[in-house]
């Protein structure tokens, strides 16, 4: 809660300076606009602001539920299985590198310009992290606990499923607060290239009309928007994994 | 309480190699463990008795020789097997009670019926009202007794157990020394205790099996006829000392120890 605060009052003073430098130097509005002028066109389009906002935040779980779904479902046969982990995987890794938002386009052309692509492109951009953070996570198991699970018998199924993925849940948390924040970019990116809706929309088009107060508001709620969906992650991984070390130490956000 | 009878153990002429190059960690063990009884295996670290315990285990495959348990050769790990590990390996996002019914779990047993079975260990180790902790919030010693306790929950006719008390302070590891004998006399499993302490070893066991290092041989078995229950104090007895110091003239001979540099 203190923690809280104080990042509310850094964020307070950090928009106070602001508005005292572009008033003090005289910045023009197209340029910078002041906060003031950011809140109040904000505040006189509010509803349609959220409208926007809904979309996208719908767009981004969407493409964040694939990801994590299909990517821990990659993560269990890449580790279940020595072929898939010597192909696909390290095809996964080498993919990883290659700059995903170029392929955009191609959603487009393939799926339209509804919400699919969008999604599509935050599902491609998320599923990396998830994909790469349950295997690792998935092979974390001390090698005592894997003998011991021998020891009592333990087919993999059920080794997978109550010693493995346990085991992998404080890496695959991790992996999603990744994720979370690249679904948010992949919608965007899938909204800049084509739509009718979303943030990513709303700054396109009031860049057209050399409306930076506008940019500015659509930016602000999409900061927003991360910081809750990021917080709402740890807050599940406080209720799913509260044996974990990493839940003894402070979260920033609570 | 033990329902089951305890299990006997045949090693005959057990060699394990590992590798390419053929680094042999057993050679010609030949043991026989009668049921109830508990062995302690001592020796150097790398003397290959923890393969040995993996072998009975079925954890790793003879190169040469066989384990039988009970008359039944071991190829995977025997039914009925309880296990402690040096590092306790508890699962930490199981509470205590939790821990403790994984052997029930893995075998889709009666998690109810075990549950009785589970507060009876935890108060045997003076664990009671730790039952919802969760393994990180326990001290080595704590986290030790509940392993112990997991590898007894269901009934096993064999105890198997890897350097238990190694990682323990040694104050920590002479109460645990006289709480694994109290629950012994309770339920009288088949034990083979893995250690490297000599007192340790002649303390808890019935016999102690002495191994050379590289390759892994059975130097010497030594029966230790001393009364139960041991105490403590017992380790300063003439008796106590003489098995002492011959297993110390044992590795002597090996050029293990060395008084002059």
């Amino acid at each position: 809660m203190k923690g809280g605060f104080t990042a509310l009052a850094v964020l307070a003073s950090i928009f106070a300076g602001w508005e005292i430098a572009v008033r003090a130097f005289a910045v023009k509005p197209v340029i910078l606009p002041p906060p003031s002028a950011i809140f109040v066109a904000l505040g006189a389009d509010f509803g349609w602001y959220l409208n926007h906002a809904w979309y996208t935040l719908i767009v981004t779980l969407g493409g964040f539920a694939l990801a994590v779904v299909f990517g821990v479902l990659l993560a269990v046969l890449i580790v279940e299985s020595r072929l898939l982990e010597k192909t696909i995987y390290a095809l996964i890794v080498g993919l990883n590198s290659v700059p995903k938002v170029a392929v955009a386009p191609l959603f487009v052309i393939w799926l339209g310009t509804g919400a699919e692509p969008k999604i599509a492109i935050g599902f491609l951009i998320a599923v990396f992290a998830i994909v790469i953070d349950t295997v690792l996570g998935l092979k974390s198991v001390p090698p005592d606990i894997l003998d011991l699970a021998k020891s009592l018998r333990g087919g993999r199924l059920a080794t997978l499923w109550r010693i493995r993925f346990p085991c992998a849940l404080p890496s695959l948390f991790a992996g999603m607060k990744v994720a979370i924040s690249l679904a948010l970019v992949g919608a965007i990116v899938g909204e800049f290239v084509s739509s009718q809706r979303g943030l990513g929309y709303v700054i396109l088009s009031a860049q057209g009309t050399f409306d930076t107060a506008r940019v500015f508001a659509a930016i602000m709620v999409l900061g927003v928007m991360g910081m809750a969906l990021f917080w709402l992650i740890a807050l599940a991984e406080r209720l799913v994994i509260p044996w974990h070390v990493s839940q003894k130490q402070y979260i920033p956000t609570a | 309480m033990s329902a089951r009878a305890a299990a006997g153990i045949e090693v005959r002429g057990l060699r394990k190699t590992f590798g390419e190059a053929g680094v042999t960690a057993l050679e010609a063990v030949d043991l026989s463990i009668a049921p109830r009884q508990f062995v302690s295996v001592l020796g150097p670290s790398g003397c290959g008795k923890s393969t040995l315990l993996r072998c009975i285990a079925g954890l790793e495959v003879p190169s040469g020789g066989s384990v039988t348990v009970n008359g039944a050769t071991v190829i995977a790990p025997p039914e009925g097997l309880g296990m402690v590990f040096q590092r306790d390996a508890l699962l930490e996002w199981r509470s205590v009670a939790d821990n403790l019914l994984l052997p029930v779990d893995f075998r889709r047993g009666d998690r109810k019926q075990a549950r009785a079975r589970a507060a009876e260990l935890l108060a045997l180790t003076g664990l009671q009202g730790f039952e919802n902790t969760y393994p990180a919030q326990l001290s080595g010693g704590m986290r030790q007794r509940v392993a112990l306790c997991r590898a007894l929950v269901d009934d096993p006719v064999l105890l198997l157990m890897d350097e238990p008390f190694g990682a323990l302070d040694a104050l920590t590891r002479d109460q645990m020394n006289i709480e694994l004998q109290r629950m012994w006399l309770a339920e009288h499993k088949t034990v083979v205790f893995v250690t490297h302490s000599i007192t340790e070893a002649i303390f808890l066991g019935d016999r102690v099996v002495v191994f050379t290092p590289r390759p892994g041989r059975i130097a010497e078995v030594i029966d230790i006829d001393l009364p139960r229950p041991r105490r403590l104090a017992l380790r300063a007895s003439e008796k106590f000392v003489s098995y002492a110091s011959h297993i110390r003239s044992l590795f002597e001979d090996m050029g293990l120890l060395k008084e002059d540099a």
